[in-house]
């Protein structure tokens, strides 16, 4: 059993969630100069040559990428041969999501209540996924989540019979639909699988992927490949104005499910795909 | 890079018609900034027959809600927000003198129609540019709605700031016509590849 305090959680969750703010992982900056290298639009090229200079600026002045800093969605893997002491967890993962969009000059856009829509004045609660895994250690992965992108996220109960066509369609309509609005050029992460919540939670996870990463099976990556060349096929290009730059990649994960469903889901991010992680 | 041209606002009908869509600005004045709720409150204001906390004439609104300024800036990363809804209140600002709106994405049906019977533009910000855009911005006021924190009314002046005209004043939309012109340029690219 190893004692882990949850001030160092917290201490933890304050620095990610400022450095996943500022800067992109060096995969994701890669996956921009390559499409900014290969755009052969105008317009588009335009667009992402301004995107390459604000990831410079962002850096240059400490400042956020985007002013949309996102709901703070924040993954937990904890060994199951760890104890944590002091707060309780959620608590510690809160404090310290208040304190690093407090001292990284975050935007605070999480409203106490849908429908009351009062601001909660620090970007409080996280949304917590929490898995118990072997070990003694505790990985966290903060990704702030900006709304013009998962807004035109979207899930469906597909039947069997719709199959991977299905599967495939539905994702690259989607895709389609929403790429103007979500910041595009965008990262698509899709669900394949288990249940209604299991499948979007699949294509949330996916999105944890590094650029340029193809799934381990045959069948997956070639599904990505054909849902990322038909997405740019489109013409929607950065930022809806034209070009061949829609999407930066696609990641599939897949899950067992029932002989009677087919769920999929697709949960869609901007250019900035923002994750910083830590072992603690 | 192709040129640029240099805008200065307030918008006359004169600068307006001389804008097209795809036309790259550097614009350079003073705009307002508000996004949903201070529109809510325009529209409020305006069904009790009040009038608007703002001057609409000429005038350009800024869809964007910043984030807090670090200690020795005016103000955080500034980049646009998603334009399509602030729809629902964007026809009666046009009828009131509204000359154009700085946002991202689409605009629906009832705002072209009404973008065209005024004679105002529409014109888009690179989304999640906000570093960039925030070192363009000169001075920031805030004009009203304090307690809405990030979405509060605000005035701002900009030095060089970089947009791409939209939607003009003719009915022009990028939106419709950029993608069709790429529509399977890529299915060709790769099928030259293999």
């Amino acid at each position: 059993m190893r004692e882990i305090d949850s001030s160092i959680i917290t201490e933890t969750i304050a620095d990610l969630c400022v450095r996943a703010n500022t800067r992109l992982s060096p995969e994701q900056e890669q996956a921009v100069i390559r499409a900014s290298a290969e755009e052969i639009s105008p317009t588009g090229r335009a667009v992402l040559s301004d995107i390459r200079e604000n990831l410079e600026t962002a850096v240059r002045k400490g400042l956020p990428i985007c002013q949309d800093t996102g709901m703070t969605v924040v993954f937990l893997e904890v060994g199951q041969d760890v104890h944590i002491d002091g707060e309780p967890l959620e608590d510690a993962v809160n404090e310290g999501v208040g304190q690093g969009y407090k001292k990284g000059w975050l935007r605070k856009s999480v409203v106490s209540d849908p429908l009351d829509r009062i601001n909660t004045g620090d970007n409080t609660p996280a949304v917590i996924h929490t898995r118990i895994v072997p070990g003694d250690r505790i990985r966290i992965t903060v990704m702030p989540k900006g709304f013009g992108s998962e807004n035109t996220s979207a899930l469906k109960m597909l039947k069997p019979s719709d199959g991977e066509q299905g599967v495939e369609d539905f994702v690259v309509e989607a895709v389609l639909k929403g790429a103007p609005n979500a910041c595009a050029p965008v990262v698509v992460g899709v669900g394949i699988g288990g249940t209604f919540e299991k499948a979007a939670m699949l294509s949330k996870e996916a999105l944890r992927t590094a650029a340029g990463v193809r799934h381990r099976k045959t069948r997956y990556a070639d599904l990505e490949k054909r849902i990322l060349d038909r997405i740019k096929d489109s013409g929607i290009g950065p930022m809806g104005l034209g070009g061949i730059e829609t999407v930066l990649d696609v990641h599939i994960r897949e899950y067992p499910t029932h002989i009677a469903g087919l769920p999929a889901a697709v949960n869609i991010c901007c250019y900035a795909d923002r994750i910083a992680e830590k072992t603690i | 890079m192709e040129e640029r041209k240099r805008i200065t606002l307030p918008l006359t009908k004169e600068t307006i018609g001389g804008l097209h869509a795809g036309d790259r600005l550097l614009l350079n004045g003073k705009m307002y900034v508000a996004r949903d709720a201070a529109h809510q409150r325009f529209h409020e204001a305006l069904e009790q027959g009040k009038t608007l906390p703002f001057d609409p004439d000429g005038a350009v609104i800024y869809y964007m809600g910043p984030a807090p300024a670090p200690p020795g800036e005016i103000i955080g990363s500034a980049g646009p927000t998603t334009s399509h809804r602030m729809d629902a209140y964007t026809p009666e600002l046009l009828d009131l003198g509204l000359a154009g709106m700085i946002g991202k994405g689409a605009r629906t049906a009832p705002v072209l129609d009404s973008i065209v019977r005024n004679k105002a533009v529409y014109m888009a910000a690179v989304g999640g540019a906000g570093a960039l855009l925030q070192d363009r911005i000169t001075s920031v006021r805030t004009v009203c709605y304090e307690d809405l924190g990030a979405e509060a009314l605000r005035e701002i002046e900009v030095e060089d700031f970089p947009v791409t005209v939209v939607v003009d004043s003719a009915g022009n939309d990028l939106y419709k016509t950029e993608p069709a012109k790429f529509a399977g340029a890529w299915k060709k690219l790769r099928g030259d590849e293999e």
